[in-house]
């Protein structure tokens, strides 16, 4: 019954990111979109938080919103998963629910 | 897969209306079914055919009156929530005793019965919102 | 006893529903209009739980008076879904803690859960709509 969460939030702006970690748990994936991407770039407050979380989940982030907001995919951290919206929706298909954290 | 979105941001002022097309554009390429896009909350406002936005701005409104025309999607409007901001078909606007009618091509206007059945019958809910 | 209405619902599979609830009331209307939806959801017979994590345990604080800002106030809503047989009502515990609320501030009876346990509550249902 793995799950997919879904954070469309900056982590600076709101708490949907950080509760949605405290809420995943492992074999979950967390897919950052919309301002949910600003989580996963390097060198953020947010990024140690990031790595830790990729220990037994799985994080996406939607590329289109990275270069839409003048981010590079480069600096995205390793282990998270750059994904389009195809991707997106495969991973609606492959994990058995979502949850989006508005 | 049969999939059902909720959209719960009207258009422009939030990403999620443009995330939720280009979600919904994704699913039908890659060859799965829309059991339908279900509009609450202020999500209700991506059905009223009179926004004229600027020509060289996306047409929200046009682009989902254009998918439910081509794929045939079920695009269900929450009735309580478009009460309350003012988006009617004809019947309503008849029943409500008001001079006219804004709900685009492609619409209809139903109860939230329509959402609780869509997370019955779809394999998958996705909410877009804020 | 079977109500009346009964014999024309369609038989079929019950779902595990859950209502996530993370928003204040009043500031913005998500909180009223997910307690709507929980509302006609009654009607279906699904499995329905409801679930008040981070803000969203503001909207069962007692005491709410709205006189002052003209907004209807629906807290005692929360009270009447016993009558729809929306009983299971998960509060965390965290949640509350954070707020320097406890159980005795709340306007109904709930179960409260910790952070864990709410994690698995929402890893245990089959469709999630989160407001």
């Amino acid at each position: 019954m793995a799950q997919l969460h879904t954070v469309n939030k900056s982590p600076f702006e709101r708490n949907a990111f950080v509760s949605c970690l405290e809420h995943a748990k492992e074999g979950s994936g967390i897919l950052l979109f919309e301002d949910g991407v600003y989580a996963a770039m390097n060198g953020t407050a947010v990024a140690d938080k990031v790595k830790a979380a990729l220990s037994g989940r799985s994080l996406y982030v939607l590329g289109p919103d990275v270069k839409a907001r003048g981010l590079s995919e480069d600096n995205v951290i390793d282990g998270v998963k750059v994904v389009d919206y195809e991707g997106f929706v495969d991973l609606v298909t492959e994990y058995d629910k979502v949850q989006s954290w508005l | 897969m049969k999939l059902a979105v909720m959209v719960n941001e009207g258009p422009y002022q939030h990403q999620s209306a443009d995330s939720a097309l280009q979600f919904v554009r994704a699913a039908l390429s890659k060859g799965h079914e829309i059991f339908r896009v279900f509009f609450y909350h202020d999500g209700v406002n991506n059905s009223t055919r009179f926004p004229v936005p600027p020509q060289d701005d996306r047409n929200i409104v046009d682009s989902w009156s254009k998918l439910a025309a081509e794929h045939n999607i079920d695009l269900v409007v929450c009735i309580a929530a478009a009460q309350r901001r003012g988006i009617l078909d004809a019947d309503e606007a008849k029943r409500q005793g008001k001079d006219g009618n804004n709900i685009a091509p492609g619409f209809r206007i139903s109860g939230l019965g329509q959402l609780i059945e869509a997370g019955i019958q779809a394999d998958r809910l996705v909410v877009f919102g804020d | 006893m079977a109500e009346p209405w009964e014999d024309d619902e369609v038989e079929g599979p019950v779902f595990k529903f859950l209502y996530v609830n993370r928003k204040a009331p009043y500031g913005t209307i998500y909180a009223l209009e997910s307690l709507e939806v929980v509302l006609i959801a009654a009607a279906f017979e699904q499995d329905v739980s409801l679930a008040f994590v981070d803000d969203g345990v503001y909207q069962i604080k007692k005491g709410q008076d709205t006189a002052g800002i003209g907004m209807k106030n629906f807290s005692p809503t929360y009270r009447a879904l016993e009558g729809y047989d929306v009983e299971k009502l998960y509060v965390e515990k965290e949640a509350l803690e954070e707020r320097g609320l406890t159980t005795d501030d709340l306007i109904v009876p709930v179960e409260v859960v910790s952070r864990a346990e709410m994690a698995d509550l929402m890893d245990e249902q089959d469709v999630i709509l989160s407001f």
